[in-house]
Formats: structure tokens, C-alpha cells, sequence
């Protein structure tokens, strides 16, 4: 009878706040807005291989000579096929360095002078690349971008020379031979996963474990503050319902909400950002379902710490920050320095966004993301023992 | 241990850190009457509720409440009262019969009880109409009506009501006290606080006084307005219109004067001990220079039984409670009172 009671409780408080967050117009429209928004952000500012176009860049030409207006024309004609650079020419080194202090341009390819000489003595010429240096992230596309155009000319210009020494040898052989024969190796890409990959790929997974369980996280101590603020709190703690069933119903209503969020945020990477799932759907919201588990212990552990809206806020706040930067959401942990690789190790948000990420993308099935769940669910067993003394305590009426 | 009890309280401590709000009060309830606790802010009226709604947890004493110990049948307890807090429970965004229905639901009441009860109530405040419509778009008066009907869903014995009229305009008010006194009428016990003296005065059988966490008087109106009498005590106001602050100092500094209020730029009130108190302050004025243009000696008032227990009128001391909140997840009070 008290569980049956209990339980009824918890789905009577599940439904009453849902009820509550139905009528909310502002707040619905903001859980259909708020995926929408964090899918297009992360998605379109992380850079991805082929997005770099119209990076203004300067060229300057030092040597003025037949020789360098070749290469200009060739540095063109690349262009034209990949519209990577908006070019403008200007005449002296310290102008383009003065069009990168003023932001005009991002970087500049210079010609030195005696290339033309260089070339007749078949002697190497340092083509220099000037970038902005206070803006890590842009030097490095510039000095990437620079690399490469360097890298293709100089091939181009070795092919012709492989031609030219041939044709005094006697012999003659076709551009593609010399192309061959001065790269024997060429790199070609592929992916493990069939299909186009893109961030939002990447991104979508993440992004529907992370809107699940912060809503477990941050949403019970958000609620349950917001009742004792407003007061209504008081109306359930006078009545005769145990607090186990008050923390199980909010949490009941808070996990609906993450889900119709979660499929949101699948409906809208799948419609409109060309988002596949090559995994079982059943297997991902197992896992969505694990990840929330882990996570009601930490919710109930801020619920008891947070004793009004702005705390309960302040403290989902604190938490939320390492979770989005850490755990892969948006940015690959292989990429970050160990420490921080470390400290997303403890993060539990990081084992549901890999297994989330290996289920919906790699088609993971539920042997390959074992050690995942298993992790998952030791993590959030522990945080409920935890949680739940101090709950029980930071309630005594 | 009676069965004529409604609460009994015995050396309730309730301390907030540092802070006691309530300090070692006992007393008793009888069934079906209206127990007014009457105090200033911050006197320990709201808490001392909170402590019998089991929204609070005793710091030491005991408490029985329909019989039943508000630690060990904490549930039965809850189930046998009903609370009209001073925070209006109810959420904006459901409507007044889902409110009601919810917390009809939290008690176990049976469907058709509950939905005849949610009907006869609304009638009862003559809200029959607003039934379906949300609380936000509520007056506080409707809001307030809403919010002491909730109490009453569950029939329970005993109803607690913090401020059930503060805030509210005069008209309300009246129709608030009507219907406190209604549900009285139907043998519900009920507990009020207030600082307003006329209300507790209107309603109740029986006053506690309570300042600084403990009950200094606790009788019926007329007997408490008696403690003025049998203390020998006379209370007068004197209308003098050229009272300086000096004067009143000087009044006050008298042994026979228990206490002085100021109510305003030309009138002082005050509660003499002795029977030759009222001619020494008299005098005393006089000889300072005071003119005195006209003298009452009323029917005591609670406020004069305030006066004359407390040393002070009671809005005194509203600005004179040391402010104890602290705020934090690491705080050691938790909210005081709400």
C-alpha cells in the first residue's frame, strides 16, 4: 500500500508539473528553439575540412618578373576551383602586414624578390607567409592554407622541371608520369562510416545526451526551488506524502521532457541537417535512458544543497560549463591536452556521449558499448546511495 | 492526554542556528475553538505553525497534534490538518479545480467525494464559475479563497491559518473572517496568527501573545484585557499639542509609567501602574510645560494588554527583530519562515 501510494504520488506530481509546463507557451517554444538554435551554432562554427572560403589574403610581389606573374596566375586558377581566398594585391611586405593589424586581411603570401633568378640557377626560393599570430585559429588555417598552395605549386613547377630535364635527356614523358614520378605517394581519406559525415553528425548525439540529463541534473533542483519559493512546496509537505515520492514524481516529469527534447533534437538533425542514425533506435534511448539514471543522483544531491531558484541556478551553472567543454559534446576529447582528457574521464556525460555517439553513428550494438553502460549505471547507483541520505536530511521537515 | 485537545504542546523549542525562534513555549488547543496566536513579525507565530504542520522540525520539546506525535505519526498528522499558509499554495498555470483536485489527490480521496467537495466548496466562496479558470488570472482576494477552501478539501480536524488576511482589502477580509468563522461552526478547530489585534480579537476564543519565541499571556480577549485591570494598571492617551521628545522621555522615566507609545506628533498612550500613576505623569507634564488638550481613559484593547505585558506596542517592534537570514547552500538555517 505505501509503495503503491508513493508511486501514485510521484506520477500525480509528474503530472501536475507537466500540466504546468504545457501551459507555459514561452517555455515550450524555447524547448523546440533552444536544440534548434545549439544544432545550428555548433554545427556551422566549428570549421570542417572544406568550409574555408573568401579568406581575405594578401599577395605580395617583390620579384615583378614573368616568372612571378606565372605563379600569381597559377595561385589564381587554384583558386577559382576551390574560392578558398578573396586575394587583393599589394606592393610592399609592411603594407600587408598593415592590412593584417587592421583585420583587412587574414594573411599574405609574399614573393620574394630574385625568384625569377632563382628559378634560371634551379635554385629553392622561400615563399614566406605572414599571418595573424594573435589569433591562433586563424594562423593556423592561413599557415595551413599557405602550406598548401606552396606545397601544390611547388609540385607543379617540380613536374615541369622533371619535363624539362627529361627533354634534355631525350626523353619524353607525359605530365602525368612526371606528376608520378615527383609524388609517388597520394594520400586518399575515407571514413569508417558509410555516408556523408558531417559536424552535425558529430554534434547531434552529443547534443541529445547532454539536453537529457542536464534536464535531469539542473532540472529537479530547479523545480523543486521554484515550488519552495513560490510556496506551493509547503502544500506537499503538509500532506501526507513521503519525500521519496516528490523527488521521483519530479524527476519522472523532468525525464519526460528531457526525451521529448532528445527527439526534438533528433527530428530536427534528421530533417533539416541531413543527420543519419546508422544504429537500433531501441539501443539509443536505452542509453538515453542510462544516462539519465546517472545523472537523478547528482539532481537530487543539488536539489538538497540548492534552497532557492537563484542557488539552484548558480550551481547548475557551475556544473554545466565542464559538461558542455568536456565530455565531447562539441569538441572531441583526443584533441584536448591529458588533464583535461583526464578530467572528462570523470565526467559520466563523456561515457553517454560516446556510447550515444557509437550507438546513432557507428551502429554500435549493445556489446560494443559495455564498459560505457556499465559505467553509467555504477556512477548513477553511487550517487543515488549518496544523494539520497542528504535528501532525506536537508528535508527534515 | 485528553481527547479534548486539538494540539498539545509541550517545551517546543525551535532554534535557527544561533537564532531561537520559538523558545520553549507550551500550551494547549482545545477542540473546536479559534486559537489565535497574535504577535509581532518575527515573533515565532509562523514558525511555531510550521512546527505543528510538520514543516519544521522541533529543535527540542514535543507535540501532539489530533493526539497524534508530530514526529512519530508525522503522516497522521498531516492527514488530520489542514494548512492556509501565508504564501498562497496553489500554482498559477492549473486552474482552480485542478489545484484542488491535485492536492485532494495527495490525501487519497475517493474521486466522487472529492469532485462533489471541489463543487461544494467553490460554492461556499462563491467561486462556482471560476472554476475552470487558471489562478493566474486571479485576484488575491479570489487567489486567498481558493487558497483557505484547499485547506478545507480534506474535512480535516484542525486547520492552521498563517495571516489569512494580510494583504487583503476590507471587504475581503470581512468575507475571509465569515468564513472562518463558518468553518469553525462545523466543529473545525482552528489556529490562527495574525498581528492584526482586531482580527484576533474578532475571531478567537482564546489569545496566545507571543514576542520573541515565547507566549507571554494566553487567555480569552476579555480575560487578557482584565490582566490590564488586575495589574492595577491605567491606560490612557493624552492628546498634548506641544509634546516635545524631551517630555516623552521624561514620562517614560517615570517608575510608575510601564510603557509609552507615541502614535503620533501630539498624542502619547500610556499604561501607569499604581493608583497614583495617572496624577504623577499628569503633573509631570504640566510641570514640564505640556499642555494637554484632551485625556481618554478607554476600555483596554489587546493593544493595551500588548502594552502592558510586552513594555512596547507591538508595531515597535517590527523594526527592532535582528534580520537572521542567511542565505546559501552551506547555511546553516534553513529558510526561516515562509
Amino acid at each position: 500500500m505505501g509503495l503503491i501510494k508513493g508511486l501514485q504520488d510521484s506520477y500525480r506530481i509528474a503530472v501536475k508539473d507537466l500540466l504546468e509546463f504545457e501551459r507555459n507557451r514561452m517555455g515550450l517554444i524555447f524547448l523546440f528553439l533552444m536544440p534548434f538554435f545549439m544544432l545550428i551554432m555548433t554545427g556551422y562554427i566549428f570549421p570542417t575540412g572544406s568550409s574555408y572560403t573568401n579568406i581575405p589574403v594578401a599577395v605580395v610581389d617583390l620579384d615583378n618578373s614573368a616568372v612571378s606573374h606565372a605563379l600569381i596566375a597559377q595561385i589564381q586558377a587554384m583558386n577559382n576551383k576551390t574560392n578558398a581566398m578573396d586575394i587583393s594585391y599589394v606592393s610592399s611586405v609592411a603594407t600587408a602586414k598593415d592590412d593584417i593589424t587592421k583585420g583587412q586581411v587574414y594573411g599574405a603570401i609574399v614573393i620574394p624578390e630574385g625568384l625569377a633568378s632563382n628559378m634560371g640557377q634551379e635554385t629553392s626560393t622561400n615563399i614566406t607567409i605572414y599571418s595573424d599570430n594573435s589569433n591562433p585559429q586563424l594562423s593556423m588555417i592561413m599557415q595551413a592554407m599557405g602550406a598548401q598552395i606552396v606545397s601544390v605549386l611547388g609540385s607543379e613547377q617540380a613536374a615541369a622541371n622533371v619535363m624539362t630535364i627529361d627533354m634534355k635527356a631525350n626523353q619524353t614523358i607525359s605530365p602525368a608520369t612526371a606528376e608520378a614520378l615527383i609524388a609517388p605517394l597520394v594520400p586518399v581519406e575515407q571514413g569508417t562510416v558509410p555516408g556523408n559525415m558531417n559536424y552535425f553528425s558529430f554534434v547531434a548525439p552529443g547534443l541529445l545526451m547532454m539536453i537529457v540529463m542536464m534536464g535531469a541534473m539542473t532540472g529537479i533542483p530547479r523545480a523543486v526551488a521554484h515550488e519552495k519559493e513560490i510556496g506551493t512546496f509547503d502544500g506537499i509537505l503538509s500532506a501526507p506524502v513521503n519525500d521519496m515520492s516528490i523527488i521521483f514524481g519530479k524527476t519522472l516529469a523532468q525525464t519526460v521532457r528531457g526525451f521529448i527534447q532528445g527527439i526534438i533534437v533528433l527530428i530536427i538533425a534528421i530533417l533539416l541537417f541531413g543527420v543519419t542514425i546508422h544504429g537500433s533506435i531501441p539501443l539509443a534511448f536505452f542509453v538515453l535512458f542510462l544516462g539519465i539514471f546517472s545523472f537523478i543522483g547528482l539532481g537530487i544531491l543539488l536539489t538538497s544543497l540548492a534552497n532557492n531558484e537563484e542557488t539552484a541556478q548558480i550551481l547548475m551553472m557551475v556544473l554545466q560549463f565542464p559538461m558542455m567543454f568536456l565530455t565531447g559534446v562539441f569538441f572531441p576529447i583526443q584533441q584536448m591536452p591529458w588533464f583535461m582528457q583526464d578530467l572528462s574521464k570523470i565526467l559520466p556525460l563523456t561515457y553517454a556521449v560516446t556510447a550515444m555517439r557509437k550507438v546513432m553513428i557507428l551502429g554500435a550494438g549493445p556489446t560494443d558499448i559495455l564498459s560505457e553502460m556499465a559505467i553509467l549505471i555504477v556512477f548513477g547507483a553511487i550517487m543515488l546511495i549518496i544523494a539520497i541520505p542528504v535528501f532525506r536530511r536537508s528535508m527534515t521537515r | 492526554m485528553t481527547e479534548n485537545y486539538a494540539i498539545e504542546v509541550r517545551n517546543l523549542t525551535k532554534k535557527f542556528g544561533n537564532f531561537t525562534a520559538v523558545d520553549d513555549i507550551s500550551f494547549n488547543v482545545n477542540e473546536k475553538e479559534i486559537f489565535g496566536f497574535l504577535g509581532p513579525n518575527g515573533a515565532g507565530k509562523s514558525t511555531t505553525i510550521r512546527v505543528l504542520c510538520t514543516l519544521a522540525r522541533p529543535t527540542a520539546g514535543d507535540a501532539k497534534v489530533n493526539g497524534y506525535d508530530l514526529l512519530k505519526d508525522a503522516n497522521k498528522v498531516r492527514s488530520s490538518i489542514g494548512l492556509v499558509s501565508e504564501k498562497m499554495i496553489m500554482y498559477e498555470r492549473l486552474t482552480a479545480a485542478e489545484n484542488l483536485r491535485f492536492f485532494g489527490n495527495l490525501y487519497q480521496m475517493p474521486k466522487k467525494k472529492l469532485e462533489d467537495k471541489i463543487d461544494e466548496l467553490l460554492k461556499l466562496v462563491n467561486m462556482s464559475d471560476w472554476k475552470n479558470a487558471q489562478i493566474g488570472t486571479f485576484s488575491t482576494g479570489m487567489r486567498q479563497r481558493i487558497n483557505v477552501i484547499r485547506a478545507l478539501l480534506t474535512e480535516p480536524k484542525v486547520i492552521f491559518m498563517d495571516e489569512p488576511t494580510l494583504g487583503l482589502d476590507p471587504q475581503t477580509t470581512l468575507s475571509i473572517r465569515d468564513l472562518i468563522r463558518d468553518i469553525n461552526k462545523t466543529g473545525t478547530t482552528v489556529i490562527l496568527t495574525t498581528h492584526a489585534m482586531i482580527e484576533a480579537e474578532a475571531l478567537s476564543n482564546r489569545i496566545a501573545i507571543i514576542d520573541h519565541g515565547k507566549i507571554i499571556a494566553l487567555d480569552t480577549p476579555a480575560n487578557l484585557k482584565k490582566l490590564v485591570e488586575e495589574a492595577d494598571m491605567t491606560v490612557f492617551s493624552a492628546r498634548i499639542p506641544n509634546l516635545t521628545p524631551l517630555l516623552v522621555e521624561k514620562v517614560r522615566k517615570l517608575d510608575c509609567v510601564a510603557a509609552i507609545d507615541q502614535p503620533d506628533a501630539y498624542d502619547i498612550k500610556v499604561s501607569a501602574r499604581g493608583s497614583e500613576g495617572f496624577d504623577r505623569i499628569i503633573d509631570t507634564i504640566r510641570a514640564d510645560g505640556g499642555k494637554i488638550s484632551m485625556i481618554n481613559t478607554n476600555e483596554p484593547t489587546l493593544e493595551d494588554v500588548f502594552l502592558s505585558v510586552t513594555g512596547k506596542a507591538m508595531r515597535d517592534q517590527a523594526n527592532e527583530k535582528p534580520k537572521q537570514r542567511r542565505h546559501g547552500p552551506w547555511g546553516a538555517p534553513r529558510a526561516r519562515v515562509r
